[in-house]
C-alpha cells in the first residue's frame, strides 16, 4: 500500500504546481532583487532553487511564506494568491507549509521534545499523551528519539538541523521549504540530511523546496531545478537537463568554475595600468 | 540645505520609528487573549522580569533609605526637627525616589534583558520561525513580557519604598536615636494615601509602560547582528532612563504643583 502511494507520488505530473511565481519584481531600497521572475514548484516533487550567494534565494522563501510582499507580480500557493491573503488566510495557509531555517531556529528555552510538541500544542487539541506519541514518531524519523530531553544548546549543528526538521514535519505540512539545509554540515550529517529530505518527501507525499548552493548534494535528490541569477531565472528543468544546459552562467555555477560570466576579479582598473602607475609615482 | 535635509530625514525616521513602536504595542495588546495558553507564559515572565529583579531593588532600596535618613538627619537636627525624619523619608520615597529609582533599576536589569532576549530571538530566526508556524510573535513573545513588566514594576516600587523606610528606620531610630514613636506617628499623619501613595503608584504604572515598551520595541526592531543587539540594549537603558526622568517632571508638575 505504502509502495503504491510512493510510486503514485513519484509519477505525478510535473505540470501540477503547488506554488506559482508569476512576473515577480522585488526590490530592497534601490537594489532590485528580482525583475519579472516566473517559475513554478511542482506538487509532490523535490525542487531545488540554486544560485550564487547574495542573489536572494532566502528572500524567495520569505516571499512564498508571505513574510515579504513583492512590488509587483503574484505568488500563488495551491492556487491562492499569497500577497492578496488576509492575515487569517495567511496563517491558515502557513499551517500547510513549513520552513526549515538555516540556523534551525529551535526555541532555546525549550527541550527538543517541547520544540517539536510546540506546533502541535498551539494548533491542535490533541491530548498530551497523543502529542507524546506524535513527537516520538517524528523524532524516530530523524533519528533523535534518544535526544528528546536535551536542550538545543546541547545538540551538534547536524542534530539541531534534524531536530528542526522533525519540528517542521510535526503538523504534516503539504510543503516544506528548506533554507540552506546543508550549510556548515560535515559529510556524515550532510548525507543524513540528503537521505532524510528524500525519504520524507516520498513517504509523507509532500512537496519540498530546497534553497541551496550545494550542487552535488541537491542534484542527487532533486526532481526539478531552478537556477536564479541576474535578477531572474536563468535555467529550469530536471538535473540532467541542467547539466546539459547551454548557458555559460549555468555551467559555471554547476561546475564551480572560478572564472566565467561571474568574474573572479572584482571590477577594477586594468592590472598593468595600476602597476605602471605605481612605478611612475 | 544639507542640514535641513538631514534634519527632515531624521525627524521623519523618528516618526516612522514611533509608528512602528505603536503598531507593535497595539498588535500585542489588542490581540484576543487566550487565558489557557497565555497564563503560564505570563507567570514565567513575571518570574523572569519581576522576581529576578527583587534582589537589586531591595538592596538598592535599603541603602537609599539609609543614606536618605543620614543626610536628612544632619540637616533636620540643626533646626531641632529630627522628629520629622519619618515623613521626610516617606514622602521622598513614595512621591519620587520609589517610582523613579525603581524604573531606572528596572530599565538596567530587566529592560536590557528583554531587549537582548528578543533581539537574539530575531537574530536566530526564532521570531520568523514562529510566524512561519502561523503563531503571532506579538501575541506569543511580546504581550506576556509587556504585561509582566507592567504588573511587576509598580509592585517593585512599593517593595523598594517599604525596604527603604526600614533602612531609614535602622539608621534614624536605631543608630542616630530619633524617637521611634515620633518617626512612625508623624509619618502616618503626614502621608496621604491619595496624594502620595496613589500618585506614586500612578507614576510607577506610567514608567512601567514606558520602560517595557521601549525595551520590547528596541529588541523587536533591532538589526539582527551582534552589533545591532548591543546597540539596541544600550539604547533601551539610555532612552528609558531619559524618558522616565522627563515624564517624572511632567507628572510631578501635574500632580503636586498646586
Amino acid at each position: 500500500m505504502i509502495y503504491k502511494l510512493v510510486n503514485q507520488n513519484v509519477e505525478r505530473d510535473l505540470s501540477q504546481s503547488i506554488i506559482e511565481i508569476k512576473d515577480v519584481t522585488f526590490s530592497r531600497g534601490d537594489r532590485t532583487i528580482y525583475k519579472n521572475m516566473s517559475f513554478s514548484v511542482p506538487k509532490g516533487k523535490i525542487t531545488a532553487i540554486m544560485g550564487p550567494s547574495g542573489i536572494g534565494k532566502t528572500t524567495m522563501l520569505r516571499l512564498i511564506g508571505g513574510q515579504l510582499k513583492p512590488d509587483s507580480g503574484d505568488i500563488t500557493f495551491e492556487g491562492q494568491s499569497v500577497p492578496g491573503m488576509t492575515r487569517a488566510e495567511l496563517y491558515e495557509a502557513r499551517t500547510k507549509m513549513s520552513m526549515l531555517f538555516q540556523s534551525g531556529a529551535l526555541f532555546t528555552d525549550m527541550s527538543v521534545f517541547d520544540n517539536i510538541a510546540f506546533p502541535l500544542r498551539e494548533h491542535t487539541q490533541l491530548s498530551e499523551e497523543l502529542i507524546r506519541l506524535v513527537v516520538l514518531m517524528k523524532l524516530q524519523a530523524v533519528g533523535l528519539r534518544g535526544a528528546r530531553d536535551l536542550m538545543p544548546s546541547e545538540l551538534s549543528g547536524g542534530m539541531a538541523r534534524r531536530a528542526a526538521l522533525a519540528r517542521s514535519i510535526a503538523l504534516d505540512p503539504e510543503l516544506i521549504m528548506y533554507d540552506e539545509p546543508f550549510a556548515g554540515q560535515d559529510p556524515i550529517s550532510m548525507g543524513v540530511l540528503v537521505r532524510l529530505i528524500k525519504s520524507l518527501n516520498q513517504v509523507l507525499g509532500l512537496s519540498s523546496l530546497i534553497v541551496t548552493h550545494d550542487v552535488t548534494e541537491v542534484l542527487s535528490i532533486a526532481d526539478h531545478v531552478v537556477i536564479i541569477a541576474e535578477q531572474g531565472v536563468i535555467g529550469t528543468g530536471t538535473p540532467e537537463q541542467m547539466l546539459q544546459h547551454s548557458s555559460p552562467l549555468v555551467q559555471q555555477f554547476l561546475k564551480g568554475l572560478s572564472d566565467g560570466p561571474v568574474p573572479f576579479h572584482f571590477k577594477a582598473a586594468p592590472y598593468e595600468d595600476e602597476l605602471l602607475l605605481g612605478a611612475q609615482q | 540645505m544639507d542640514f535641513l535635509q538631514a534634519l527632515g530625514h531624521k525627524t521623519l525616521s523618528r516618526f516612522a520609528s514611533l509608528g512602528r513602536a505603536t503598531r507593535m504595542l497595539l498588535g500585542a495588546l489588542l490581540s484576543m487573549p487566550n487565558f489557557k495558553k497565555g497564563t503560564p507564559l505570563l507567570i514565567k515572565q513575571l518570574y523572569m522580569v519581576g522576581h529576578q529583579s527583587l534582589l537589586i531593588i531591595m538592596v538598592s532600596g535599603l541603602f537609599i533609605g539609609m543614606v536618605l535618613a543620614l543626610q536628612g538627619y544632619t540637616v533636620l537636627v540643626g533646626y531641632g526637627a529630627e522628629d520629622s525624619l519619618g515623613p521626610l523619608v516617606a514622602l521622598s520615597l513614595l512621591r519620587e525616589l520609589g517610582p523613579v529609582v525603581t524604573a531606572l533599576l528596572f530599565a538596567g536589569r530587566a529592560g536590557s534583558a528583554l531587549t537582548a532576549e528578543i533581539g537574539l530571538m530575531k537574530a536566530t530566526e526564532q521570531l520568523s520561525s514562529l510566524e512561519m508556524m502561523a503563531i503571532d510573535p506579538l501575541k506569543r513573545v511580546v504581550a506576556p513580557r509587556f504585561w509582566a513588566g507592567f504588573i511587576s514594576m509598580p509592585l517593585l516600587a512599593l517593595i523598594f519604598s517599604a525596604v527603604a523606610i526600614i533602612g531609614a528606620h535602622l539608621v534614624g531610630v536605631d543608630w542616630l536615636g530619633v524617637d521611634s514613636g515620633s518617626f512612625w506617628s508623624i509619618m502616618q499623619s503626614q502621608v496621604s494615601f491619595q496624594q502620595d501613595i496613589l500618585n506614586g503608584m500612578i507614576k510607577s504604572f506610567v514608567f512601567a509602560l514606558i520602560v517595557t515598551w521601549i525595551a520590547l520595541y528596541k529588541g523587536y526592531d533591532c538589526v539582527p547582528t551582534s552589533e545591532g543587539i548591543s546597540k539596541a540594549t544600550t539604547e533601551t537603558v539610555v532612552h528609558s532612563s531619559l524618558a522616565v526622568l522627563g515624564f517624572d517632571f511632567l507628572l510631578t508638575a501635574v500632580m503636586f504643583s498646586s
